[in-house]
C-alpha cells in the first residue's frame, strides 16, 4: 500500500524517549528490590507500566502511519534490516548460555572431577574435589542445592517441540494467507500460532513446578541448574514476548491491517517466532537429549 | 650449634636482600634466576629490537615525507594510489618475521608447561590479603603476610614510606625454596582469584578459587627475590607481596627441620607481662585483622563494622573469643590462633588506645585455652606451667580475665 | 540500495525544515545532526568525568604512601574510569560522528530508523546516569577493575545490580546504534554510491556495528548471570556448584577484546579520511585498507584469551592464542603502511586535524608494537597485569582514538557550525597534548617492566620517580584538554570568521560532506546528490 516514493522520516518522537525513562526507573527499581529496599518493588512497577503504555503508544502510532501509506518501500527495508539485526544481537545473547553450558561439560567439571587430567587443571580433583566424580548433570563438587533429579526429555519436553513445531507451521500457513489474500485463514493461523504459544508456556509453567516441587532441580541446583533454568527460562520468557508480538499482529489483522506488499509487522513476529523455536531445538538436543 | 649457624647465615642473606631491593632501580624486565625467566628475557629482547627496528623504518620514512614533501617546501603531490607489488611486499615481511618470532615463543611455552617430575611441591593459596603455603612434602605450613614495618606505614599518614626498607615488598614469614630444585607450584585461591608473581622466577601464575594451576621453578642461585600478588582482589590487592628466599640445598634443609620444629612446639604459655601481652597483641592485630577493622579500629562503614566501642568487643570474653574462632559468613574464622597470640589480641582489642577501648583486663594464654585443648596439650596436667595447672583445676572456667 | 527521497512529516508546514525551538528540540529530536551533537557534547563532559577519575588516580599514584583516598575508593576509581571512558566517552563520541556524517557521507537524509535513533542516545544517558548513581551507594561503587571479574565484583555492595543494569541499557543502546547504521548504509546511500566507493569512515563503521552487534549481547549475558550468582543462587562461576570464575573470563573477553576494537576501527577510518586531505593525495590502497579493516574485525572474534594467558590455559589454547593474536599485526601493519604511503610524496600541510592524525599513526603502531609483545605467550607471563599494559592500552586508546576524536572536531567543526576554529590554539592544543601525553604513558612502561602490578594504590619505593613523572605527565595533558573545550565554545560562538563549504583546500574530492554549505544545513540530501565519479579518493 506504500502510496509514498519518498522516504519517510519522522520529525519528532515523543515516546522513544519516555519509554527509556520506563526502563530505567524498573531497572532501577529491580535493583532496589534486589538489595533489599522497600521502594523497589513500586518503583519496578511503575517503570514497567510506562515502558509498557509507551512501547504501546509507539508501535500504534508506527501500524497508524503503516496503514495510512506513509512508508515506502525503502522504509520497509530499513525496517527489516532492523529486525534481522536485532534477531541476530539475541541469537548471540543465547550462544553466552549455550556456551556455558557447553562450558561447563567440556571443561569444568572435567577439571574438577577427572582423575586422568593432563591439561591446566590437573591437580583440582586430587588437590581440592578428591571426593568428585565428573558425571552430567551434576550440581558441583559441594553439592550445592543438594540432592535432585535431572529433567527427562521425553515427557513434557518432547511435547513442547512438537508444540513448537507445529505452531512453526501453522504460523507460514498464515502467512501464506496473508500473501494469497485470504484473511480467515491468516487469523486463523495467527490464532492457531498464539495458542500453541501459550499451551507451550502452560506446559513449561508445569515442568517447573514439577522440578522445583517433586525433583528438587532448582535454579539453585549448582551448574545443572543455573544453566537448565536460564536457558530454558530465557527461552520460555522469549516465547512470551513472541506470543504478545503475535497476539498483536492477530488484532491488527482481525482489524483488516496488513497487505501482501505491505506487512512487516507480521513478517518481523514470524521471525521472531522461527527464531524462538529453533532456540528450542538447539535446547532441547543440548539441554534435554545430551 | 651447626642450626643456628644456617639461622644466621639466612639472617644475613635476608638483610643482603634488605639492601639490595634499593638498587633495582630498572628501566627494562631482569634477567631473573631460572631458565624460564632467562628464556623469556631473550624472548622479550627479541621482539623489542624488531619492533624498534620496524619502528624505525616506518617512523623514518614518514618522518622523511614529512620534512620533504611538505606543501611549504613546494612539493607536488604525486597521484599514485596503489601498486600491488609493493602491498603484497609489505603483507609478506610482516608474516615472515611473525614466524621468526613464532619458533623461540613456542618453545618457551612448551617449556613452562613442563610442570611434571618435579622433586618438590609446594601449595600456594591466595587469600584476602596473603598467602598461605604449604609444603606438600614436609608437611610445613604458614601465612605469610605483609610485614608489619610496611602495615604500619602505609596506614598512618605519618610514616614515611621511604623510612620503611622494602616497602610494600617484605613479609613476616618468607616463602623458603632450595637452590637447584625443581619446584612445583599449586595455585589455588580461599576467595576471590589472586595472582602469584616473583619477576626473578620468570612467570605469574592466577590462582582461581575451587581449582589448582601449576608451573614450575629452578632457582639458580641464592638470593632473596620479591614480587606481588598481581590480580585485583579487592581493597588491599596492593599490600600481599610475595617474598621467595632461595638457599643451598642443606641450609634449606635445616630452615625446614627449624621450622617444623617450631611448627609442632606448643605455644608459649608463660605468663606474660600487660606491656608484652598489648606489644605482641598489637601484631597479631596488624597481621589478621587491620586489613578489615583498620588501624584505628574503625573498620569502614559499609563493609566492615569498627571495633572501637564494640559492646561485642568489650562485652563477655567467652562471646568474643567464640566469635572470632567462629567467624560469621562475612568475616573469616580464627580458628588457628594458638593460644598465646589469642590471648594477645584479646588483651589488645579490648585495651589499646590506638583502637579507643579500655576494658582494663588482660589475658594470659593459659587462660585462652579451652579445657579440652590444655588436656590435648597435656594428657598429664602435672607437666603443664604452673599458670595453667592452677587453671586447670578449676577445671569448668573456660578463661579468666583478670581485672587490674 | 533504494533512491532515497525523503519526506519529512513536516513538509506541510509553511515553515522551513528547521529545528523545533526550546529544550524539546533536543529531547524528542530525531534529526541525526542533533543527535550527533548530543552524542558528541556528552561523549566530551563524560571524556572530563573519565578524565577527572583518572586525575584522581595519577594524584594517588604522585608519590609513594597512601595520601588521599582509600584503597577501596581508588578501586572504584580505575574502574569508573575505565568505564565511563570506554562506554561513556569513546564508544559515544563515535557514535556521534557517525550520527553527523554517515548520512552526508553517503547521500543520505537522515539515518535510517530516526526514532530508534533518539532512543539509543537516550538509553546511553540512562546507562550512564545508573552507572553514575553507584558512586553515591553504600559499599561504594563496582571496585573490581571495568573487567567485572567474579569471585570479586560479587563482593561490590549496593552497586552491583546498578551496574549491571546500567551494563544492560549500554548494550542495548549500542546494538540500537548499530543496527541503525547498517540500516542507514545498506539502505539509505545516494545512486552511484556503491560500497566500494564509500569512504572509509563509512566502511569502518559498517564492519565496527557488525562487531557491536555481535558482542555486546555477550556482555549483557555475562553480567546477567553475575547477577543470578549473586541474587538467585546460580553457580556459573563456582566451583563448588560445578562452575569456573575462569568462564566469566572467556565470555567477557569474547566481548572485551573486539570492543577494543569497537573504539580503534572508526578511528582508523577517520585517519583514513583526513590524511589524504591534508596530502593532497588520494588515499593508498583503498582496497586493502577496506580488507585489512575487515580482516582485523574477524581476527578480533578468536584471539579473545590473549587476556588469560596466566589463567592456565591448556598448551594447545596458549599457542593458538598466540598465534592468532600475533596475525593482527599483518593487517594492521597494511594499515600503517598504507597511512604511510599516502603521505609519500603529497604536498602535505600540517593543520590541527592533519597534526593530530599524523601522531595517531606514529603513537598508535607504538602501542600496537607493544600489544604485539604482549601477544607472545611467555612474554606475556612476566607483563601481564602490570603498568606494561596500561601503557599498552592508554597508547592505543588515548594518543590513538582520542587523538583521532580530537582530529575529528578540529576537522569537522567548520562543517557543523559554519565557523572556522582558531588555528594557532589548536596547534597549541596539538603540541601539549602529544608532548605531555608521552610524559604520561611512556614511563608506564618502565615501570611495568620493572615489576609495578596496575590496580594498586600505593607501590614500592623503587617505582616512586617514574609514577611522579607519569602524574605530572597527566595532568598537563588534563589541563591541557581544556582548550578544546574552548576552541569548541569559541568556533561555535564565531570562532576566527566564516568557514566556506569546503573548508579544506580541494576538500570537495574527498566527500560529500564538503559540497553542502556551512554550517551543513539542518536538512540535507533530502533528493540524493550526484555521486562524482571520480576514483575513490
Ligand atoms: C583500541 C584499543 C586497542 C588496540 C587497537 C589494541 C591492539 C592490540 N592489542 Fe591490546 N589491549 C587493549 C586495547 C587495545 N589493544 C586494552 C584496553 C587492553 C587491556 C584490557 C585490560 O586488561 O583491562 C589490551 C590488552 C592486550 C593484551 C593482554 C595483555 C594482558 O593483559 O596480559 C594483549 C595480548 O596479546 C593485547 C594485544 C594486542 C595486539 C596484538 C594488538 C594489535 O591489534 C596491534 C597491531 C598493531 C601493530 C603490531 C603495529 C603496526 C604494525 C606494523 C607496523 C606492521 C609490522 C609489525 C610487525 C610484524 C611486528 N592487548
Ligand atoms: C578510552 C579509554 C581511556 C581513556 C581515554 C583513558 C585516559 C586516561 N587514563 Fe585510563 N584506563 C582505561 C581507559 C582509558 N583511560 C582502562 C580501560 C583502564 C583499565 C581499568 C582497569 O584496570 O579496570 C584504565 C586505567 C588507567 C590507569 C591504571 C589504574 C590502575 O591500574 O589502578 C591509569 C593510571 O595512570 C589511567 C590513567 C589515565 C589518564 C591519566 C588518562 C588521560 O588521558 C585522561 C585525561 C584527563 C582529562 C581529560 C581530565 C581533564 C580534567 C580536568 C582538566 C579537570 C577539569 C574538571 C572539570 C572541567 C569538571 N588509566
Ligand atoms: C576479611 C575481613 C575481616 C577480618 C580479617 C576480620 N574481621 Fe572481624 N568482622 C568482619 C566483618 C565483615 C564483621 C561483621 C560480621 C557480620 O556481620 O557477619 C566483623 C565483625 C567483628 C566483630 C564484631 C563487631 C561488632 O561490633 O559486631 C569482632 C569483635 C571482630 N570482627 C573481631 C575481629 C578480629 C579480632 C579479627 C582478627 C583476628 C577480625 N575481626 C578479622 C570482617 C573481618
Ligand atoms: Cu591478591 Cu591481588
Ligand atoms: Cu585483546
Amino acid at each position: 500500500m506504500s502510496t509514498n516514493t519518498a522516504y519517510y522520516i519522522p520529525h519528532k518522537a515523543v515516546w522513544p524517549v519516555l519509554a527509556t525513562g520506563g526502563l530505567m526507573i524498573m531497572l532501577a527499581g529491580f535493583a532496589n528490590y534486589l538489595n533489599g529496599s522497600s521502594i523497589g518493588s513500586g518503583m519496578m512497577l511503575t517503570g514497567f507500566s510506562v515502558f509498557i503504555l509507551m512501547l504501546g503508544a509507539w508501535f500504534s502510532l508506527q501500524a497508524t502511519e503503516s496503514e495510512s501509506g506513509m512508508y515506502n518501500h525503502g522504509v520497509g527495508i530499513s525496517y527489516r534490516m532492523g529486525m534481522m539485526w536485532f534477531i541476530f544481537s539475541e541469537v548471540m545473547f543465547f550462544a553466552v548460555f549455550f556456551g556455558a553450558l557447553w562450558y561447563a561439560r567440556n571443561i569444568s567439571i572435567p577439571a574438577l572431577g577427572e582423575i586422568e587430567l593432563t591439561g591446566p587443571g590437573r591437580s583440582t580433583h586430587n588437590t581440592l574435589w578428591p571426593a568428585f566424580e565428573a558425571i552430567w548433570p551434576t550440581n558441583g563438587p559441594g553439592n550445592v542445592g543438594g540432592h535432585f533429579e535431572p529433567m527427562g526429555a521425553f515427557g513434557l519436553p518432547l511435547l513442547n517441540t512438537l508444540l513448537l513445531l507445529t505452531s512453526g507451521v501453522t504460523c507460514t500457513w498464515a502467512h501464506h494467507g496473508l500473501l494469497a489474500k485470504n484473511r480467515e485463514q491468516l487469523i486463523k493461523g495467527l490464532a492457531a500460532t498464539v495458542a500453541l504459544g501459550f499451551i507451550f508456556v502452560a506446559c513449561q509453567a508445569l515442568e517447573y513446578h514439577e522440578a522445583y516441587s517433586e525433583m528438587g532441580l532448582t535454579l539453585g541446583s549448582g551448574i545443572y541448574g543455573s544453566t537448565f533454568f536460564m536457558l530454558t527460562g530465557f527461552h520460555g520468557f522469549h516465547v512470551c514476548v513472541g506470543a504478545i508480538i503475535l497476539s498483536v499482529v492477530l488484532f491488527r489483522s482481525w482489524k483488516g491491517h496488513f497487505s501482501p506488499e505491505n506487512h512487516f509487522a507480521f513478517e518481523a513476529a514470524a521471525w521472531y517466532w522461527h527464531f524462538v523455536d529453533v532456540v528450542w531445538l538447539g535446547l532441547f538436543i543440548f539441554v534435554y537429549l545430551l | 650449634m651447626k642450626k643456628t649457624k644456617q639461622l644466621l647465615a639466612c639472617l644475613v642473606l635476608m638483610t643482603l636482600g634488605l639492601g639490595t631491593a634499593h638498587a633495582d632501580y630498572t628501566l627494562n624486565l631482569m634477567r631473573g634466576v631460572t631458565q624460564l625467566s632467562n628464556e623469556v628475557y631473550d624472548l622479550h629482547m627479541l621482539i623489542l629490537w624488531i619492533c624498534v627496528f620496524i619502528g624505525i623504518a616506518v617512523f623514518g620514512t614518514m618522518f622523511y615525507s614529512i620534512f620533504h614533501h611538505r606543501k611549504s617546501k613546494g612539493h607536488k603531490a604525486a597521484q599514485f594510489h596503489e601498486n600491488t607489488t609493493v602491498e603484497i611486499i609489505w603483507t609478506i615481511i610482516p608474516t615472515l618475521i611473525l614466524v621468526a618470532m613464532a619458533i623461540p615463543a613456542t618453545k618457551a611455552v612448551i617449556d613452562l608447561d613442563k610442570v611434571q617430575d618435579s622433586d618438590m611441591t609446594i601449595k600456594v593459596t591466595g587469600k584476602q590479603w596473603y598467602w598461605d603455603y604449604e609444603y606438600l612434602d614436609s608437611g610445613l605450613h604458614f601465612e605469610s603476610h605483609l610485614d608489619l614495618a610496611s602495615e604500619k606505614a602505609h596506614r598512618v599518614s605519618s610514616i614515611d614510606p621511604r623510612s620503611v626498607p622494602n616497602y610494600l615488598l617484605n613479609v613476616d614469614k618468607p616463602l623458603v625454596v632450595p637452590v637447584k630444585t625443581k619446584i612445583r607450584f599449586l595455585f589455588t585461591a580461599a576467595d576471590v582469584i589472586h595472582s602469584w608473581w616473583v619477576p626473578d622466577l620468570g612467570w605469574k601464575k592466577d590462582a582461581n578459587p575451587g581449582f589448582v594451576n601449576d608451573a614450575w621453578t629452578s632457582v639458580d642461585k641464592p638470593g632473596v627475590y620479591r614480587g606481588q600478588c598481581t590480580e585485583l582482589c579487592g581493597r588491599d590487592h596492593g599490600f600481599m607481596p610475595i617474598v621467595v628466599i632461595a638457599m643451598e640445598k642443606e641450609q634449606y634443609d635445616a630452615w625446614v627441620k627449624a621450622e617444623l620444629e617450631k611448627q609442632n612446639a606448643l605455644p608459649d604459655l608463660s605468663k606474660q607481662t600487660r606491656a608484652s601481652l598489648l606489644l605482641k597483641g598489637e601484631s597479631v592485630y596488624l597481621t589478621n585483622c587491620v586489613a578489615c577493622h583498620q588501624i584505628d579500629g574503625k573498620g569502614i562503614s559499609g563493609w566492615y563494622p569498627g571495633l572501637s566501642g564494640s559492646a561485642k568487643v568489650t562485652g563477655d570474653i567467652h562471646q568474643l573469643i567464640g566469635f572470632v574462632q567462629a567467624g560469621t559468613s562475612k568475616m573469616p574464622a580464627f580458628k588457628k590462633l594458638p593460644a598465646d597470640q589469642l590471648a594477645a589480641l584479646m588483651t589488645y582489642i579490648r585495651n589499646a588506645p590506638e583502637l579507643g577501648n579500655k576494658v582494663g583486663d588482660e589475658l594470659q594464654a593459659c587462660h585462652a585455652l579451652s579445657l579440652d585443648e590444655l588436656e590435648d596439650i597435656f594428657p598429664d596436667i602435672d607437666n603443664a606451667p604452673e599458670l595453667c595447672k592452677e587453671n586447670g583445676e578449676v577445671k569448668l572456667d573456660k578463661v579468666v580475665a583478670e581485672k587490674n | 540500495m533504494t533512491a532515497v527521497v525523503a519526506e519529512h512529516d513536516d513538509h506541510h508546514d509553511h515553515h522551513d525544515h528547521g529545528p523545533e525551538k526550546g529544550i524539546l528540540r533536543w529531547i524528542i529530536t530525531t534529526n541525526h545532526k542533533d543527535i550527533g551533537t548530543m552524542y558528541l557534547v556528552f561523549a566530551l563532559i563524560m571524556f572530563f568525568v573519565g578524565g577527572t577519575m583518572a586525575l584522581i588516580i595519577r594524584s594517588e599514584l604522585f608519590e609513594p604512601g597512601l595520601q588521599f583516598v582509600d584503597p577501596q575508593f581508588f578501586n572504584s576509581m580505575t574502574t569508573m574510569h575505565a568505564l565511563v571512558m570506554v562506554f561513556g566517552a569513546v564508544m559515544p563520541a563515535f557514535v556521534g560522528l557517525a550520527n553527523w556524517m554517515i548520512p552526508m557521507m553517503i547521500g543520505a537524509p537522515d539515518m535510517a530508523l530516526p526514532r530508534m535513533n533518539n532512543m539509543s542516545f537516550w538509553m546511553l544517558v540512562a546507562g550512564v546516569l545508573l552507572l553514575a548513581a553507584t558512586l553515591f551507594m553504600e559499599g561504594g561503587a563496582p571496585a573490581g577493575g571495568w573487567t567485572l571479574y567474579p569471585p570479586l565484583v560479587l563482593q561490590t555492595g549496593k552497586a552491583l545490580p546498578f551496574a549491571i543494569f546500567s551494563v544492560h541499557m549500554l548494550g542495548i543502546s549500542s546494538i540500537m546504534g548499530a543496527i541503525n547504521v547498517i540500516a542507514t548504509i545498506f539502505n539509505m546511500r545516494a545512486p552511484g554510491m556503491t560500497l566500494m566507493k564509500m569512504p572509509l569512515f563509512v566502511w569502518t563503521w559498517l564492519i565496527t556495528a557488525f562487531l557491536l552487534i555481535a558482542i555486546m549481547p555477550v556482555f549483557a549475558g555475562a553480567v546477567t548471570m553475575l547477577l543470578t550468582d549473586r541474587f538467585f543462587d546460580t553457580s556459573f562461576f563456582n566451583a563448588a556448584g560445578g562452575g569456573d570464575p575462569v568462564l566469566y573470563q572467556h565470555i567477557f573477553w569474547f566481548f572485551g577484546h573486539p570492543e577494543v576494537y569497537v573504539m580503534i576501527l572508526p578511528t582508523f577510518g577517520v585517519a583514513s579520511t583526513i590524511i589524504p586531505v591534508f596530502a593532497r593525495k588520494p588515499l593508498f590502497g583503498y582496497a586493502s585498507m577496506v580488507y585489512a579493516t575487515a580482516a582485523i574485525a574477524f581476527l578480533s572474534f578468536i584471539v579473545w584469551a590473549h587476556h588469560m594467558f596466566t589463567v592456565g590455559l591448556p598448551i594447545a589454547g596458549e599457542l593458538y592464542f598466540m598465534y592468532a593474536t600475533m596475525l593482527i599485526a599483518i593487517p594492521t601493519g597494511v594499515k600503517v603502511f598504507n597511512w604511510t604511503a599516502t603521505m609519500w610524496k603529497g604536498e602535505m600541510t600540517f593543520e590541527t586535524p592533519m597534526l593530530f592524525s599524523i601522531a595517531f599513526v606514529v603513537l598508535f603502531t607504538m602501542g600496537g608494537f607493544t600489544g604485539l609483545m604482549m601477544s607472545v605467550a611467555p612474554a606475556d607471563f612476566q607483563y601481564h597485569d602490570t603498568y606494561f599494559i596500561v601503557a599498552h592500552f592508554h597508547y592505543t586508546l588515548v594518543p590513538a582514538s582520542v587523538f583521532i576524536l580530537m582530529a575529528s572536531g578540529y576537522y569537522w567543526l567548520p562543517k557543523w557550525t559554519g565557523n572556522m576554529y582558531d588555528e594557532r590554539i589548536g596547534r597549541l592544543h596539538f603540541w601539549l597534548s602529544a608532548i605531555s601525553v608521552n610524559i604520561l604513558f611512556f614511563p608506564q612502561h618502565f615501570l611495568g617492566l620493572a615489576g609495578m602490578p596496575r590496580r594498586i594504590p600505593d607501590y614500592a619505593i623503587q617505582f616512586a620517580d617514574w609514577n611522579m613523572v607519569s602524574s605530572i605527565g597527566a595532568f598537563i595533558y588534563g589541563f591541557s584538554q581544556l582548550l578544546f573545550v574552548y576552541i569548541v565554545i569559541d568556533t561555535i560562538r564565531g570562532g576566527t570568521g566564516k568557514a566556506t563549504a569546503e573548508v579544506w583546500e580541494d576538500a570537495s574530492k574527498h566527500g560529500l560532506e564538503w559540497t553542502v554549505p556551512s554550517p551543513a544545513p539542518y536538512h540535507t540530501f533530502t533528493t540524493p546528490p550526484e555521486i562524482i565519479p571520480t576514483e575513490h579518493v
